[in-house]
C-alpha cells in the first residue's frame, strides 16, 4: 500500500473573536489525497471548506492537527523549511479578478513562482512561460498583456498557469469555477481534467456544486459546520448516499436523473454559528431523522457495513438513491 | 499582383510584436494624461518653472543683474524706484525694491529656486517617511500598526503653526548666536524638517489603508502560497499598486508645501533676509501697497500661478491614474 500524497488529521482550526469563544472554522477534519488522484470537498458556504484548503498550502496557520505531504508533516514548518515543498503544492484561486495582479503582465505572473523559488528552467522562464500558456489553452504570444486584456476564464487559465509553475503534485482549487459563466466553466472543468490526465497532477477539488465534483473528482468529501459529515468514492456519495445531509445537498442539484424519489429534500433553518455549534451530532438542529441520542452523543466517522465509505451518523439511510 | 495590391491599401505590415504587446495601466494613464488639455497646460507651466529655477545663475548670466545688487542711483529721495511701475524698464523687467533698490526679476527667479527646492524635498522626504510607515503599519499590522497609528494621531492633531512659530526660531539660537547672521541652507534645513514632522502623517494614513485593501487580495495570496518572501511581497506584487496614489499626494504635497514655505517667511520665521523667498517678498511689499503696488503684484501673481499649475496638474493626474475617480462624465 502506496501512502497518500497528502494525509490530513485532526485539524482544526479556530479564530478567536473578541467576544465569546472562538469560531470553530474547522474542527477536526481527516482525510486523504493519493497521488493522482482528486478529492472533492463539498458543502454550504461557512462549512469551512476554504480554510480547510488554505490551511494546505499554510497561508492559514492550523490551530491543531497535522498535514503530512509526502511523508513530511508540514503543519508548522517556517517558511524556509516550506519552500522546497511549495514546488508540489499549489492553489488555484476563486476570484480570477482577484487573483492576478492588475500592474504586471500575464507573462511576469505565470513567472513569479520560478522568480521566487530561484528556479531557472530548461531553455529559461520566458520559454517555460510560453509552453505553460500554450497548455492552458492560450496563446503563448499574448504574454506581454495585462490581465485586464482578458475574459474571466482566461485569466482562470492563467491562474492555473501559474499554478502549474513549479509541476506540483498536488493542487490546492478553491472553487475554481464558481466565479465563471456556466459555458465557460466547462471549458475550464475540462481544461482540469485533461491536466490530470497528462500530468498526474493530484487536485483537492473544493466546490459548493456537487455536479461539478462529479466530473472532476474520484472521491467525495462532505462537509457540514467545520466537520467532515460523509466521505468515500464518487460513486458511492452520488449513488448511496448515508449522510441525511449529503442526501439533501443531492437533491438540491436541479438534474431529473439524481433526484430523490420524494423529490426535493428541503432543509429548514438557518446553518447554526460555528461560535456556538449545537451538541452533539452538529447537524441534528435541521436532521428530519434526529432523535434524542444525536443530541448527546456526537457520532464518529466510521464506515458501515465492510464498505469504504465513512459516515458520521447515527442513523445513516442505507437503501441507495433511485 | 498590382490589383491586389491596390486593393489593401495604406495597411503596413503588422508584426507579430506590435500586434500583441499589451498596454499597462500605466500606459494607459498616459495616454489619458496626454489627452487632457489642462494637463499639458499645467505640465508645461511646471515645467518652465522647474527650468527657470535650476536654470537661475545661467539666467543671472544673460541678465546681467545679482540677486544681491543694489541700484540705489534708480531711487528717488524717499526711496521709491524712479520711472513708471515700480521702475520697470528694459534693463529691470520688473521693477525694482523700494528701498534697497534690488532688481525683482532676478530675485524672483531666485525665490522660485528656494521656493521649489524647499517644497519638492519637503514634499520628497514626507512621502517616503510616509510611504515606509504607512506600508509597515498597513502590512504588518498588529503592535506596529498600533504604535504608528497612535504616532499618526498625534503628528495630525499637533497644531502646525503654533509649533512651527515655537520651534524654528529657538532652534536656530541653539546654534547661532542672536547676533549671527543665520544660513540660509540652515533654515531650509530646519523648514524642511519641521514639514517632514508634520506631513508624512497624511501619506502614512493613505498608503496604511491602500495596503491594508491589497494585502487581503488573493494575488498576495498567490505570492505568498508560491513561498515569496517580504520583499517580494512588498516591492513586486504591492508597491506597483501603489504608485497613482502616491504620486498624486505627491504632487499635491508640492504646492502644499510652495504655500507652507512662504507663509513661515512672510510670518518671519521661514527663510530669512537676504535669501530671495516669495514669502519675505511679499511681506516686504505689503508696506508699499499704497505706493508700489507694481511690487506686491509679481510676486504675489507667481506663486499663485505655480500653486494652481501644480494643484490643477495633480488633480488631472489622479484622474488619469484612476479614471473612476473623474468629476467629469465620459466623452
Amino acid at each position: 500500500m502506496t501512502q497518500p500524497l497528502l494525509s490530513v488529521q485532526g485539524l482544526t482550526k479556530h479564530f478567536p473573536t473578541r467576544s465569546g469563544g472562538p469560531v470553530r472554522a474547522v474542527d477536526g477534519v481527516d482525510f486523504e489525497v493519493r497521488s493522482g488522484e482528486s478529492l472533492g470537498l463539498v458543502g454550504e458556504s461557512g462549512c469551512g471548506k476554504s480554510t480547510t484548503g488554505r490551511m494546505m498550502v499554510r497561508l492559514l496557520e492550523p490551530t491543531d492537527g497535522r498535514i503530512v505531504f509526502n511523508g513530511r508533516d508540514i503543519t508548522h514548518l517556517r517558511r524556509s523549511a516550506l519552500r522546497p515543498l511549495r514546488r508540489d503544492l499549489q492553489i488555484i484561486f476563486q476570484d480570477p479578478y482577484a487573483s492576478l495582479n492588475p500592474r504586471q503582465t500575464v507573462g511576469r505572473i505565470v513567472a513569479m513562482p520560478m522568480q521566487v523559488n530561484s528556479i531557472q528552467p530548461v531553455g529559461g522562464i520566458n520559454k517555460r512561460v510560453q509552453e505553460l500558456l500554450e497548455t492552458v489553452g492560450l496563446d503563448p504570444r499574448h504574454h506581454n498583456r495585462y490581465p485586464h486584456e482578458f475574459s474571466g476564464g482566461q485569466r482562470q487559465r492563467v491562474g492555473i498557469a501559474r499554478a502549474l509553475a513549479l509541476s506540483p503534485k498536488l493542487i490546492v482549487a478553491d472553487e475554481p469555477v464558481s466565479a465563471l459563466d456556466v459555458s465557460i466553466q466547462a471549458q475550464v472543468i475540462s481544461l482540469l481534467r485533461t491536466l490530470q490526465r497528462d500530468l498526474g497532477v493530484a487536485y483537492l477539488f473544493i466546490a459548493h456544486d456537487l455536479a461539478v465534483v462529479r466530473h472532476v473528482c474520484q472521491r467525495v468529501a462532505v462537509m457540514y459546520l467545520g466537520r467532515i459529515v460523509e466521505i468515500g468514492d464518487r460513486d458511492d456519495i452520488y449513488e448511496r448516499p448515508q449522510h441525511p445531509y449529503t442526501r439533501a445537498l443531492l437533491s438540491a442539484i436541479p438534474d431529473p436523473a439524481v433526484l430523490e424519489p420524494a423529490g426535493r429534500l428541503r432543509l429548514t433553518g438557518e446553518v447554526p454559528s460555528p461560535q456556538n455549534p449545537p451538541s452533539g451530532c452538529p447537524f441534528r438542529t435541521r436532521c428530519w431523522l434526529a432523535r434524542e441520542r444525536c443530541g448527546i452523543e456526537m457520532p464518529a466517522l466510521v464506515a458501515r457495513d465492510n464498505g469504504r465509505q465513512l459516515t458520521a451518523c447515527h442513523f445513516p439511510i442505507s437503501e441507495p438513491l433511485r | 499582383m498590382k490589383t491586389r495590391a491596390k486593393a489593401i491599401p495604406d495597411v503596413g505590415p503588422i508584426t507579430a510584436a506590435q500586434e500583441f504587446v499589451g498596454r499597462s495601466p500605466g500606459r494607459f494613464a498616459w495616454e489619458r494624461l496626454r489627452r487632457d488639455r489642462t494637463a499639458i497646460v499645467t505640465g508645461s507651466m511646471l515645467a518652465a518653472f522647474l527650468v527657470i529655477a535650476l536654470a537661475a545663475p545661467l539666467i543671472e548670466l544673460l541678465y546681467g543683474i545679482g540677486p544681491h545688487e543694489q541700484f540705489q542711483h534708480e531711487l528717488d529721495s524717499f526711496g521709491m524706484p524712479l520711472g513708471v511701475a515700480g521702475g520697470i524698464s528694459g534693463e529691470h523687467w520688473f521693477g525694482l525694491e523700494p528701498g534697497l533698490g534690488r532688481d525683482i526679476f532676478i530675485r524672483m527667479v531666485y525665490g522660485l529656486r528656494t521656493s521649489l527646492v524647499i517644497a519638492i524635498s519637503a514634499a520628497t522626504i514626507t512621502t517616503t517617511l510616509g510611504v515606509v510607515a504607512g506600508v509597515v503599519a498597513g502590512y504588518l499590522g498588529r503592535w506596529s500598526d498600533t504604535v504608528i497609528g497612535w504616532l499618526i494621531d498625534f503628528a495630525l492633531a499637533m497644531p502646525f503653526l503654533i509649533v512651527a512659530l515655537a520651534v524654528a526660531p529657538t532652534v536656530a539660537l541653539r546654534f547661532y548666536d542672536e547676533r549671527d547672521e543665520v544660513p540660509a541652507e540652515f533654515q531650509a534645513i530646519v523648514l524642511v524638517t519641521i514639514f517632514a514632522v508634520f506631513g508624512w502623517a497624511g501619506t502614512a494614513r493613505l498608503v496604511r489603508g491602500q495596503v491594508i485593501s491589497l494585502r487581503e487580495r488573493e494575488f498576495v495570496d498567490a505570492a505568498r502560497a508560491s513561498g515569496a518572501g517580504v520583499g517580494h511581497i512588498l516591492f513586486r506584487e504591492l508597491l506597483p499598486n501603489l504608485w497613482a496614489p502616491i504620486l498624486v499626494s505627491y504632487s499635491l504635497a508640492v504646492p502644499a508645501y510652495i504655500t507652507a514655505e512662504a507663509a513661515l517667511s512672510f510670518l518671519g520665521i521661514g527663510m530669512l533676509e537676504p535669501t530671495p523667498d516669495f514669502g519675505r517678498m511679499i511681506d516686504r511689499s505689503l508696506g508699499y501697497l499704497q505706493t508700489d503696488p507694481a511690487y506686491v503684484f509679481f510676486p504675489g501673481i507667481t506663486i499663485f500661478a505655480v500653486v494652481f499649475a501644480f494643484n490643477l496638474f495633480g488633480d488631472a493626474l489622479r484622474d488619469a491614474l484612476d479614471p473612476r475617480s473623474s468629476r467629469s462624465p465620459l466623452p
